[in-house]
């Protein structure tokens, strides 16, 4: 079983990802260089939170033309697992898979805050070992975070069971408060908030932890 | 080249005997290029040339400094094999002049110094202090600019992903014109990988990297160093625009080309941008730099010498690297996406030598021009500026619980939640205490298993009132905070900014609070390993208070750490170190003089240092014992503050205070140093400890399911809900903001 983690110049949240695989979880992590098209033979991907070529155009926009997304789309279309936090989701939105956008916060700032999340689903690797309905606090760091996507879109996601998560207050405008989603396989996640800074009793709270241990329990129920 | 005019050389704020020894070092007149190199390098703001004389009486040594001041950061061991490198740094006037880029390029500077010594940047705090917000003249403006200085400060922390944890936001009128903003950044390293920044190895090629030269920020070393007057509006172009993801790009590559073993010396390009490096490098090796400025990678065209060597443009470096290993690190920042061009040689005869196309257009001896700036010892023989009176006013108080509250919504002392929300304090996930939630902020070293606790602290108005005193009151305050939370303060750095030095009565402050600030530190033993010195800040002859801010690190074992509020209702509360005391002279520099009386007089609270330190072992003692279930220094608002504020998690207190012969007013909010207010299950050892170190500790009563009772004898003095309290405190930034001028 390995974990992949991108590098985006940029990206900053790449060594807080890193160190919760690696040593929090203790399974085998690799950093991914943007440049190349190799994935290492990893099993999940993550993108990591940050400021992706610095996103000066839109969130995501630049880095989903970088030669690493090229695999990433096409591991992902072949079902293997990714796993977008924060910048990483922003990415997958811009890149197409997954649906609607992440605007402006409503307040128009920046905001960095524990909040806490209800699980919506736990039908998901990233999420089968959490209870439905239970609540995780983990923290939000963000001026783009707003979820938005049309009321269809809003509609088919309810229906589909891919709200992974939902904001108990909302810290940023977003619609139906969702923080994370899922892709119509389930197999690629999006979410705002920070799971990989809630890891440890030192952090503040341990309840990111849940998500990287389902990812690891589904790929050993896999084989890998 | 002929004899520069008089008004040439004023116009470089050089005086007629500075120009007369630059002509002696040159053995001729200079030229316009090189008046201007030595106009930004003997700067106020380059050379200390007004403190230098009076910064040596500060404490510089421990047997943990491996590096003190001199470099671009002072460095602590932390022991096993780790290190850490911290410094603090103002941006005054560019934030006056431009918030939010002034703001951003001052996070941005410090975190170069930083990580040019090979530390990745781990922890940043700002000391910030703005005119009111509810002034009817000068609110609106002030507002502004607190809002360009925060969204500045986010904006660069949060993209270059190092977390801002902490520091302090005052709000007087003497900052009206004239903001303050210091920046502190610390990062960690190993002890062999420090760089310095020195061109050492006849022969080395001398590498520029990082973002390309504009004409921004010429002259901002200068500007630094005056005073505003109405021009200073006009010098707008003079702030530089900082690129946060540039720097990012900026600390991976140069981490990485250190690691690589073939950067020799390195150095940022700061204030006076490429002179500052070049010569600097040059002296600290002894060596001789010569660069050809058709190598700088430029971001406009038709930019004269002059132009190139005094830009501030941000996000670039100089790099003395190994012959023969050019291409290896060209290599590297390629990777990264940077440019970056050898641009010159190091060479043998001392000299920094500046070529454009071939012709030489700048020729200094390094050492002169970097180290020898004329050094003055400007008259302070006389008292410090101070207009305020000894005695106050008689004063009453109508209702103590509406005092309590109008402090807890007072500027000072609320919650800076809007603004700190605003930063990204967590990322690297190295954060244990983060804004507001203990007494220190902080960070874990992931590789140990040691933290370091940080804190920043001032106080305008207690240095106004004694700069000696006040500058020792700060020393002692920040190293309280650090004991409070368990870790042992080891090293500091100081932010001085006065106002103009030529004045004896204002240069007469700042001898007097270097002196209080050296006596303290020496006897907390946190040697001063680094710092800024920021000068020249009036704005129309009005001069701001004087204010020295100290920041300290402290060490400690990593754990879970002990906060502010209190945790459990049915515990003993105790306030270590007793009562205090104070009289009316010493009560008027409190937030209550201040906000409740609205007047300032007399001195600062009295503090005993040896006394203090006792309090200080005690409580560390205590949290090293997991005795407190929570721990809160008492400073701004005293006693009442300080209960107040740790209900505001949910549980209340119940308090009765011992028999004084103090009034109420003065009981409840007086300030007096050397105390910390903790609850405990186990009141017995606390009592314990507390003798042993020959401290005082008050039993003060019980906590609670909820709300504030404060009782004395028969009398209910303060009986308040908590969440009024809270919701005050909570609310009062927001409501300043969007307070709007009743006409």
């Amino acid at each position: 079983m390995k974990f992949g983690v991108v590098v985006f110049p940029g990206s900053n949240r790449d060594h807080d990802a890193w160190y919760a695989v690696s040593r929090t979880l203790g399974q085998d992590c690799e950093l991914l260089w943007h440049d190349s098209e190799s994935l290492g033979n990893c099993d999940v991907i993550i993108l990591p939170g940050g400021f992706s070529y610095g996103d000066y155009l839109r969130c995501g926009a630049i880095a989903k033309f970088s030669p690493v997304m090229k695999s990433v789309k096409k591991f992902a279309h072949d079902g293997g697992l990714v796993f977008g936090i924060c910048n990483g989701f922003q990415i997958l939105v811009e890149s197409g898979l997954l649906p609607g956008a992440l605007l402006r916060n409503r307040s128009l700032k920046f905001v960095c805050k524990e909040v806490e999340l209800r699980v919506g689903t736990a039908d998901s690797p990233f999420t089968r070992e959490a209870s439905p309905g239970s609540i995780l606090r983990v923290p939000v760091a963000h001026g783009d975070g707003c979820y938005f996507a049309d009321e269809r879109t809003l509609d088919q996601l309810e229906a589909e069971d891919r709200v992974a998560f939902r904001y108990v207050e909302n810290p940023n405008g977003s619609l139906r408060d969702v923080a994370g989603i899922l892709n119509e396989g389930r197999n690629v996640l999006g979410m705002m908030p920070h799971p990989e800074d809630a890891v440890e009793p030192l952090m503040g709270s341990q309840d990111g932890l849940v998500i990287f241990r389902s990812l690891a329990g589904a790929l050993a129920g896999a084989g890998k | 080249m002929s004899a520069m005019t008089e008004e040439v050389i004023a116009a470089h704020q050089l005086k007629p005997d500075e120009y007369e020894r630059i002509v002696q070092i040159l053995g001729r007149e200079p030229n316009l290029t090189e008046l201007g190199i030595f106009s930004v390098m003997w700067s106020e703001h380059c050379s200390y040339k007004s403190s230098r004389l009076h910064l040596k009486k500060l404490p510089t040594r421990s047997r943990l400094v491996l590096q003190g001041p001199g470099e671009n950061a002072g460095i602590i061991d932390i022991g096993d094999g780790w290190a850490i490198a911290f410094k603090i740094e103002s941006h005054n006037h560019p934030s006056f002049i431009e918030p939010f880029q002034g703001a951003a390029t001052g996070v941005g500077g410090i975190l170069r110094d930083i990580f040019t010594m090979g530390a990745r940047p781990i922890a940043v705090m700002d000391a910030l202090r703005f005119g009111r917000l509810d002034d009817r003249k000068t609110g609106a403006r002030n507002r502004r600019i607190l809002e360009g200085v925060v969204s500045g400060i986010s904006h660069y922390g949060n993209c270059f992903g190092v977390p801002t944890v902490g520091g302090e936001t005052v709000f007087e009128s003497c900052y009206d014109g004239n903001p303050l903003v210091n920046v502190f950044a610390l990062g960690v390293f190993r002890h062999d990988e420090v760089f310095y920044g020195r061109a050492k190895g006849v022969g080395n090629p001398v590498i520029y990297v990082g973002a390309k030269t504009g004409r921004d920020g010429i002259h901002g070393a200068s500007m630094a160093s005056a005073e505003f007057t109405e021009e200073s509006k006009q010098k707008r172009p003079n702030v530089q625009v900082g690129d946060p993801f540039l720097e990012k790009l900026l600390l991976e590559a140069c981490l990485e080309a250190m690691h690589s073993g073939a950067v020799v010396g390195i150095q940022d390009m700061g204030a006076a941008g490429l002179t500052c490096s070049t010569c600097e490098m040059g002296s600290r090796a002894g060596t001789g730099v010569e660069i050809d400025l058709q190598y700088v990678p430029q971001r406009e065209t038709g930019m004269t010498p002059y132009e190139i060597m005094l830009s501030e443009s941000q996000e670039r470096m100089l790099l003395v690297a190994e012959k023969g290993r050019e291409a290896e690190v060209l290599r590297i920042f390629d990777k990264w996406g940077l440019d970056a061009r050898v641009i010159g040689v190091v060479k043998d005869d001392g000299m920094m030598r500046v070529k454009d196309h071939g012709e030489v257009v700048a020729e200094i001896p390094n050492r002169p021009l970097a180290d020898e700036a004329p050094l003055y010892d400007r008259p302070h023989g006389v008292a410090p500026y101070r207009t305020a009176p000894m005695e106050g006013p008689a004063f009453a108080s109508r209702d103590l619980k509406s005092d309590l509250l109008q402090l807890l919504g007072s500027g000072d002392i609320c919650s800076k939640r809007w603004i700190w929300e605003q930063y990204d304090y967590l990322v690297r996930s190295n954060t244990l205490a983060g804004p507001e939630s203990a007494e220190a902020a902080i960070v874990r070293i992931k590789e140990t298993g040691t933290s370091v606790a940080m804190s920043l602290d001032g106080n305008g108005r207690y240095c106004y009132l004694s700069p000696r005193e006040g500058a020792r009151l700060i020393v002692a305050e920040c190293c309280r905070n650090l004991s409070t939370v368990g870790a042992l303060p080891v090293a500091a750095t100081n932010n001085l900014n006065f106002g103009n030095p030529e004045r004896p009565e204002i240069m007469a402050q700042l001898v007097e609070a270097i002196e209080g600030m050296a006596e303290a530190c020496e006897f907390f033993e946190t040697p001063i390993t680094g710092g800024n010195v920021s000068l020249y800040n009036e704005t129309l002859g009005e001069a701001i208070w004087p204010t020295p801010v100290v920041g300290i690190v402290g060490l400690m074992r990593t754990a879970v750490p002990v906060g502010i509020p209190f945790r459990a209702a049915d515990r003993d509360i105790v306030l270590l170190g007793g009562m205090g005391d104070c009289d009316p002279v010493r009560f008027g520099g409190t937030q209550y003089a201040k906000v409740v009386i609205d007047q300032l007089w007399g001195l600062p609270p009295g503090l005993d240092l040896a006394y203090e330190k006792r309090v200080q072992q005690a409580v560390r003692e205590i949290v090293e014992k997991s005795l407190a279930e929570s721990a809160h220094d008492l400073s701004l608002g005293g006693l009442a503050v300080a209960l107040a504020e740790a209900t505001f998690r949910g549980i209340g207190a119940a308090v009765e205070l011992p028999e004084s012969a103090l009034p109420p007013e003065l009981l409840l909010f007086h300030e007096g140093p050397s105390r910390i207010l903790l609850s405990t299950s186990d009141v017995q050892q606390v009592e314990d400890v507390a003798n042993t170190h020959g401290v005082r500790c008050v039993r003060l009563g019980r906590t609670v399911k909820d709300g504030l009772r404060i009782r004395k004898g028969s009398t209910t003095l303060i009986d308040c809900g908590a969440q009024e309290m809270k919701s005050t405190w909570e609310a009062a930034l927001d409501r300043l903001l969007q307070h709007r001028d009743v006409r």
